[in-house]
């Protein structure tokens, strides 16, 4: 694996440190109506390490993409701070456009449909290069290909695949390949949005063991997004679960998912199917669903569906309980 | 007599390089009041076997049964008048993409009371009355105002639960969901998998429910059914099938389940589910098989006994240990 990867950094450096960070968009409605404001992302903190698995969870609507849009620097933030690899990023603060290359290359992303990320009129050479042909393009030719040679048998593809077409795969291998694409700039942080959502079972735990293996070996940091609260369970170090824009619950995988505090969190992880036909079930009726985002409730955004609201509820948001390990934004946590 | 009894099912589809079979010699019994999953990976052909049942299958399909027998009628050769009589009134069926099954160019209410006006006798008031009935059953709020309503101004979960109402508004006998809620977030998901079941206890239909999702099929079905490249390996009852599988393809995929994981890298299945020009001349599940020999990759295995969960394989698994000595 010569070439890829050759410094390995401490595990305590954290790459992404977040605080505050919000984005909002704002929409019209029709040439005459007013415009709005919609918080996709509000008041969003949290850190990252290097070798450490962030999940976010949250359903659809729950501000998971803009997170990953805005981590991944197509979108700026509205409002706080990000700290990336050591670079700060903020509203006000403009990044060069040499900074951001060198940023874009320490993170990037894998997206969740395969068969649309992928450029069917590419060859999977191609596509690997592609990126080290844009951001380095002093490197020569002879040395890229080799990269991407290399690259594909880091991601179990063999050496023939290199001059094929993405149509000739299967779903699980044009996902490796779309891994495979990611790392080729030797990123630190890998964002990846839904990985596994849309492949069938047997394929799902080939790509959550490449995921795994591709961790250890790199020692990257994940930022997982995923709808799939036993693919979260089995893979991320921290958890944090997001309703309407906001992060309700922020902690380690193992104190959510044993003692959910959240009453949200809760009736998620309560509406999740358990493969287990023995189990007694207790689940948690949530009435309703989302709100609009563009007319989000007074209070916590979670007051018209809960069952334990009161009046406080609904007159103001939580915050976010700065202090503890296993933060919640909840004025009755369980 | 069973309610639904579909024997040895085949499906060709005709393509620029030949004829595939997608269903391969499948049996499906269904008695009233039943709950069965059809479970299975993508191309396992297990919305096309249904679908050939509702006579859905666009042209290029070939269809071939030795029975297919809905409460004693043929549906594979009776007539288009008979079948359209029994199909859409008796025997209903939802589909994945709630957003896409619905017409967009149409209210919700047209499209409801079309299907009413289709099977049953009733008078423009009566159907609009039913109409409300059937919404407020699925449990949307204001329905007279949802039934004015487009599909692009309801949310997912609301236009499947228009889907159900629509599909249950003649009171069918027999309801096929196919992947209902894939589409749909986890809360959503578990009321509509709710709302299913409660419509299955109070009108005593039978439900066949099409998923991949594991965890639907042990919190929902009575029995299982396992689908793989066209043929059903596999069917037993929910807990026995859970606590053990037969089939080596069944057992394999309720290891890869991330929940019942005991260590960071999961067992999995290795290679991928045949194409159309790869199969194996055995054991279609042969290449990938932990337990496979040279007759499952020399000849194609029979059906097992019940005990043995009508496993499609050669040495069935009891406990997970495969037996030699059985065939």
């Amino acid at each position: 694996m010569s070439g890829i990867h050759s410094t390995v950094y401490k595990n305590s450096e954290a790459l992404i440190q977040a605080s505050g960070l919000s984005r909002h968009y704002t929409v019209s409605s029709g040439p005459f109506g007013r415009t709005a404001t919609v918080k996709a992302l509000s008041n969003a903190s949290f850190e990252l390490q290097a070798g450490k698995t962030l999940a976010v969870v949250g359903e659809s609507g729950c501000g998971k993409s803009t997170l990953a849009r805005v981590v991944t620097m197509i979108e700026t933030p509205s409002a706080g701070e990000l700290h990336l690899d050591g670079h700060r990023i903020s509203s006000e603060l403009v990044l060069s456009d040499e900074q951001r290359a060198s940023l874009r290359a320490s993170v990037q992303i894998v997206f969740q449909d395969p068969f649309g990320s992928l450029n069917p009129r590419q060859t999977i050479g191609r596509i690997l290069e592609e990126p080290v042909l844009i951001n380095r393009p002093a490197v020569a030719s002879a040395a890229r290909q080799q990269q991407a040679r290399d690259m594909l048998a880091m991601v179990g593809l063999r050496p023939e695949h290199y001059d094929r077409y993405p149509h000739m795969f299967s779903g699980g291998q044009r996902q490796r390949i779309a891994v495979a694409r990611a790392l080729m700039l030797e990123p630190r942080i890998l964002v990846l949005d839904e990985p596994v959502s849309a492949l069938d079972l047997s394929i799902q735990s080939q790509i959550l063991n490449l995921l795994v293996e591709l961790q250890e070996r790199l020692n990257l940091a994940y930022l997982f997004i995923s709808h799939d609260l036993s693919v979260v369970k089995h893979m991320a170090d921290d958890v944090m679960v997001m309703y309407l824009g906001r992060v309700v619950e922020y902690g380690s995988a193992k104190s959510v998912f044993s003692t959910p505090r959240h009453p949200y969190t809760q009736a998620l992880l309560s509406a999740t199917p358990i493969a287990d036909p023995t189990r007694e079930q207790t689940r948690i009726k949530l009435k309703g669903e989302l709100p609009s985002p563009l007319d989000p409730p007074a209070g916590c955004a979670f007051n018209p569906r809960c069952w334990k609201t009161e009046q406080r509820c609904c007159d103001e948001a939580p915050k976010l309980a700065d202090a503890e390990q296993h933060k919640v934004a909840c004025y009755f946590p369980l | 007599m069973p309610l639904l009894d579909v024997r040895n099912l085949c499906v060709d589809f005709k393509t620029s390089e030949g004829q595939f079979r997608a269903v391969d010699s499948v049996d499906v019994h269904v008695d009233v009041g039943d709950v069965l999953a059809i479970v299975g990976e993508s191309g396992s052909g297990k919305s096309v076997s249904m679908l050939a049942l509702m006579g859905l299958l666009p042209w290029t399909a070939t269809v071939s049964a030795d029975a297919m027998l809905f409460d004693g009628v043929d549906l594979a050769n009776c007539d288009a008048r008979q079948r359209r009589s029994i199909v859409g009134k008796d025997v209903a069926m939802i589909f994945q993409e709630p957003m896409s099954s619905l017409n967009p160019c149409f209210t919700v209410g047209f499209q409801l009371r079309e299907a009413l006006k289709a099977h049953l006798p009733l008078t423009r008031r009566e159907r609009q009355q039913r109409a409300i009935e059937l919404l407020e059953q699925v449990g949307l709020p204001e329905p007279e105002r949802r039934l004015r309503a487009f599909p692009h101004q309801l949310s997912g979960g609301m236009c499947q639960r228009v889907m159900i109402a629509m599909a249950i508004a003649c009171k069918p006998r027999l309801l096929i969901a196919d992947e209902p809620t894939t589409a749909l977030d986890v809360t959503i998901q578990a009321q509509i998998l709710e709302l299913l079941l409660d419509l299955q206890k109070d009108t005593g239909m039978a439900l066949v429910l099409i998923t991949h999702d594991m965890g639907v099929v042990a919190e929902t079905a009575k029995r299982v059914s396992v689908q793989y490249a066209g043929q059903k390996v596999e069917e037993q009852g929910v807990r026995e099938l859970f606590a053990d599988a037969h089939h080596p393809y069944t057992s394999a995929l309720l290891a890869a389940l991330p929940e019942r994981a005991t260590t960071r890298s999961l067992p999995s299945i290795p290679g991928v589910v045949p194409g159309q020009f790869d199969r194996p001349a055995g054991c279609l599940f042969s290449p990938r098989c932990a337990h496979a020999d040279q007759l499952c990759h020399a000849t194609s295995p029979d059906v097992a006994t019940q005990a043995m969960g009508f496993a499609r394989c050669h040495y069935p698994l009891l406990q997970g240990v495969p037996q030699r000595s059985a065939s």
